[in-house]
């Protein structure tokens, strides 16, 4: 758990993060999304004291940040920024081992744990722990900045616009790869971005933030739902909010007993793309099957169709 | 094979030719000081080995202006070069009358512009090769080799320069010594105080503008007056404190020659390094400082190494500057191969001069080359 109480940045005469407190949870992802200028990025900086606050203050597991120097503090956070920020003049393995170096892990250690990262994400050790990052693809020097971050097993990682320089079809393989890795490793991440659809798809929760304010701190589906600012319904587009909240609930949580002679979908789709068949095929039902083809049960229009409004 | 006709190769022929048809090849005087009577190459060898430098000479126009292959025009330029040597040797020899020490051979303007001619298709082609850094400093290491042996073999012996060399054995080997010892001091201390001095500035840019100022004023300060400037303080320092003059800090003399060069050094090494660190991607030192390198950690391996090959590009600057600059030392009595220049000038003895001007430009084209391998090797590593 990591609580910030209070938290405020000023430059001069500007506020740049007014008074700002939240929970984050354990072994969750928290989105703060929000325009440019929000403070967004000045809120992640502060939880691991890049940015040193004016006031307020950040406890993870209950403990003051500043009990210990900053940069011993930042070696048990993970931190990833846009443009993956990797030294061009390290390997890849190299700039994996990066922490746990300063930790001063024994060599054998830190080869094995390299070895893992790179496998975790789909890098072939042989083929590119020697190599330069200038040698790797936007992706690829993505991930090993992911794994860059994670290599000291941080129990929080903070994420700065991560995906903001990738394409989106590699985007969208990154940000699955991001959901695979918070299970397998449950990390608690904290994410910035100002891209709702991002925030949507990865956020357990989701700060919305408007210059230097949390204006509202909460599960995607009440964001939808139940705003409590119009610049929060601004931000999460009212003409398809229908839409977007169907996108939060998967074709498996809603499908009933019996069958359908409607398109299969797989039980992990949401409602959404669930939708998006049914009415391309022009039936008015849909037959949700698990990962392995066995027939999950059965999925109507109308069952989609009255999770789009609020309950 | 003959493709088209290639332009430089064109021209430095037609140079080479116009050469040696109407400048001497050689110079014949009857001692070391008078105006020395004009010879040309076919006045002063045998026939057969006129023709055979002739031929060679010819091979390699032929091949400057219709072969593009680059390692026929280099073997073909070495070639001409080795041709063109051996006549001058030969030249010297063959114009010594027996026993006598008095009589001055001197290469004459033909030569000079042959060699430049060759020299610039040899150079022309390897850089046509793009050989890596280190085979750029192989390169390097065979000329001044072959250089040293064939200037050790004693065929040379007979020419003017080499006659100089001869009487001045002894101080030739000291004034080297200190020639080398004055530029790389200098670059040294230069070095020891620029690159904390340029981390300084970089740090605090309120600061830079007045520090990298003052540098580039002391630049602009002609080298002869910098050392008259610094006269006077070390004339007084070494005359107040005993101990500094038994030190050889003294108003004239090495003293005021390296403090005037470690201040001609301070601006190009403190500006390429505030100029290498500012290059380092702002992304990668967020994210060292984010993963919690101290601020001496970020420094040293992350800002350091990536500003290396500019800060490299800046001693490589410094170090061919200086040697250039030592010679001008030599005025104030701090020594170097600058002696023999002004030594030459004032006896009006053009051989002293070179004899002090060919090694200069050998130092410094060597110094060029290997740094400018050293920082590729550098660049290349930290991309």
């Amino acid at each position: 758990m990591i609580a910030v109480e209070n938290l405020t940045k000023r430059y001069g005469a500007a506020t740049v993060v007014n008074d700002v407190s939240m929970l984050i949870e354990s072994n969750s992802i928290t989105v703060i999304v929000g325009t440019s200028g929000s403070g967004k990025s000045t809120l992640l900086r502060m939880i691991n004291r890049l940015i040193e606050p004016s006031a307020g203050q950040v406890l993870i597991e209950g403990k003051d940040t500043r009990a210990e120097p900053a940069h011993l503090l930042r070696r048990r956070i993970g931190y990833v920024i846009q443009g993956n920020g990797l030294f061009p003049h390290r390997t890849v393995a190299e700039n994996i081992a990066t922490v746990p170096r300063l930790l001063r892990w024994s060599s054998a250690r830190v080869a094995a744990r390299v070895d893992e990262l790179l496998r975790v994400f789909q890098l072939d050790p042989g083929a590119y722990a020697q190599a330069f990052p200038h040698q790797l693809s936007g992706g690829q020097q993505q991930r090993v900045g992911v794994a860059r971050a994670l290599a000291a097993e941080p129990a929080v990682l903070l994420m700065d616009e991560p995906f903001g320089a990738l394409d989106p079809i590699i985007r969208a393989k990154a940000q699955e790869d991001l959901l695979d890795i918070q299970r397998r490793f449950g990390t608690t991440i904290v994410l910035v971005t100002h891209d709702m659809d991002e925030a949507f798809l990865l956020g357990d929760r989701v700060a919305v933030m408007s210059q230097g304010r949390v204006l509202q701190y909460d599960r995607p589906t009440a964001l939808l739902t139940r705003p409590t600012d119009p610049f929060v319904s601004r931000m999460t587009g009212l003409a398809d909010r229908a839409m977007r909240l169907l996108s939060l609930t998967t074709a498996g949580e809603v499908a009933a007993p019996g069958g359908s002679s409607g398109p299969q979908v797989p039980a992990a789709a949401s409602l959404r793309d669930a939708l998006s068949e049914i009415l391309w095929s022009g039936a008015d039902s849909a037959l949700v099957v698990d990962a392995d083809g066995t027939p999950r049960g059965h999925l109507t229009l109308a069952a989609i169709l009255a999770h789009g409004r609020p309950a | 094979m003959f493709a088209r006709i290639d332009r430089l190769g064109a021209l430095l022929s037609a140079a080479g030719a116009a050469a040696l048809l109407w400048l001497p090849f050689v110079v014949v005087k009857a001692n070391r000081i008078v105006p020395g009577e004009p010879r040309a190459l076919f006045e002063v060898l045998p026939g057969a080995a006129a023709l055979g430098c002739a031929a060679a000479l010819l091979l390699a126009a032929v091949v400057a202006v219709g072969v593009p292959s680059a390692r026929v025009r280099l073997a073909a330029a070495v070639i001409g070069i080795s041709a063109l040597a051996l006549a001058v040797a030969a030249a010297g020899t063959a114009l010594t009358p027996v026993g006598n020490k008095v009589v001055r051979i001197a290469a004459g303007a033909a030569f000079w512009v042959l060699l430049v001619c060759l020299g610039l298709m040899a150079t022309d082609a390897i850089t046509r090769l793009r050989p890596g850094p280190l085979r750029r400093i192989l390169f390097l290491l065979i000329f001044l080799g072959v250089s040293v042996l064939a200037l050790a073999s004693g065929l040379f012996d007979h020419l003017s320069v080499m006659r100089e060399y001869a009487v001045n054995a002894a101080r030739f080997a000291h004034e080297l010594r200190q020639h080398i010892l004055l530029a790389l001091g200098s670059l040294g201390a230069a070095a020891v105080v620029g690159l904390p001095l340029g981390v300084f500035c970089y740090r605090a840019p309120r600061l830079r503008e007045g520090i990298l100022g003052t540098l580039n004023v002391i630049q602009t300060i002609p080298a002869i007056a910098l050392f008259g400037i610094l006269m006077a303080p070390l004339g007084a320092l070494a005359a107040a404190v005993p101990l500094a003059e038994r030190f050889g800090i003294r108003g004239i003399g090495a003293a005021p020659a390296a403090l005037a060069l470690f201040l001609y050094s301070l601006l190009p090494i403190v500006a390429n390094t505030v100029l290498g660190l500012r290059r380092v991607s702002r992304a990668a030192v967020e994210a060292a400082r984010g993963m919690g390198m101290t601020n001496t950690q970020v420094l040293v391996r992350i800002e350091l190494p990536l500003a290396l090959p500019v800060i490299l590009t800046g001693i490589r600057v410094v170090l061919v500057q200086n040697i250039g600059m030592v010679t001008v030392a030599a005025l104030i009595g701090g020594g170097g191969l600058g002696t023999f220049v002004f030594q030459g000038i004032g006896q009006t003895a053009i051989d002293l001069v070179l004899l002090g001007a060919i090694p200069i430009v050998v130092l410094a084209f060597s110094a060029a080359v290997i740094l400018d391998a050293l920082v590729e090797v550098m660049d290349r590593a930290k991309r």
